[in-house]
């Protein structure tokens, strides 16, 4: 998906009354009338809302006429999915690479042991607060 | 929404419930949490993890303990592409970091980062909870490794056509 419909979906998610909407029809399909009622809304107001979600490809409607459901796509969820499997990646990567950092602290701290070794570590006295003191002094 | 995995590797996970705007990463290491908790504060180290690969981390400025500061920037090929900042709003050595984080390209953003350094028998959990004012700016997070993703996916595709 390109990074523009993302973008819109963004948008289109930021409003509380159109994250209502889409609550609401992913418990099923519903019209604009039941879409308004819960809102105290006119149903003009609640179009507005849902033409916002058509366009980020979100909501699909057979139809003009407001006795046609509105249907949510499923694809929202995985693309939800999508972003946190990415988001999570990244995370994972730069992990990956603090896992290299501490074996190497952990070998200056135990010259003895194998780098990469799972050992049981031990504490060390260190404060960073105080080092960080003292490389500036 | 979570994703979670059943191997036993070390492994990420992330929660990003849909009516909280919070991002949870949690992730073990086998190092003590007094090592890990180093790798946070001290900027040499902290530098040579953050990323993402193909960006360099200098740190600007590090101040690390209770109300202090600390700014880094990603530096790609002599151009500065991202500035970070934040303070240290408490530093509780080995235990607990509570930070605020903000890129310089959104000013008005601000994270609450709360990095917790769990023992275990062979290791540390680290848990970080990340709080932010709204639902739209979580998503804006949770999406903007789009744009970094994309761009290491050109990268990896010039080195690929320069080998031929």
């Amino acid at each position: 998906m390109a990074y523009d419909e993302l973008s819109r979906v963004f948008a289109a998610l930021a409003d509380p009354t159109r994250r209502g909407v889409v609550a609401r029809l992913a418990t099923g399909d519903a019209t604009v009338g039941e879409l308004a009622s819960p809102y105290g809304m006119t149903v003009q107001a609640v179009s507005k809302h849902l033409k916002v979600l058509e366009d980020a490809g979100l909501v699909s409607r057979t139809g003009d006429s407001h006795r046609r459901p509105c249907h949510l796509e499923a694809n929202v969820f995985d693309l939800m999915t999508g972003w946190i499997e990415r988001y999570r990646r990244e995370a994972e990567a730069r992990f990956a690479r603090l896992d290299g950092v501490l074996v190497d602290l952990d070998a200056l701290d135990n010259p003895r042991r194998t780098p990469g070794h799972s050992t049981r570590p031990h504490s060390t006295a260190t404060k960073t607060t105080n080092s960080q003191e003292e490389k500036r002094s | 929404m979570s994703t979670t995995s059943d191997t036993s590797v070390p492994e990420t996970t992330i929660k990003a419930p849909a009516d909280l705007p919070t991002i949870t990463i949690e992730r073990t290491f086998a190092s003590a949490p007094s090592q890990v908790f180093r790798a946070f504060v001290e900027p040499e180290l902290f530098s040579r993890w953050i990323g993402p690969h193909s960006v360099e981390a200098r740190v600007d400025h590090w101040d690390a303990r209770t109300g202090g500061s600390w700014s880094y920037a990603a530096w790609r090929d002599g151009e500065r592409i991202a500035g970070f900042y934040g303070s240290f709003h408490e530093i509780r050595p080995e235990e607990r970091l509570v930070q605020t984080f903000t890129y310089d390209g959104a000013p008005d953003g601000v994270s609450l980062d709360t990095t917790t350094f769990t023992p275990l028998p062979d290791g540390t959990r680290l848990t970080t909870v990340s709080v932010v004012e709204s639902l739209e700016l979580r998503n804006l997070i949770l999406g903007s490794g789009m744009d970094t993703g994309v761009r290491e996916g050109y990268a990896k595709l010039d080195v690929l056509l320069q080998a031929q």
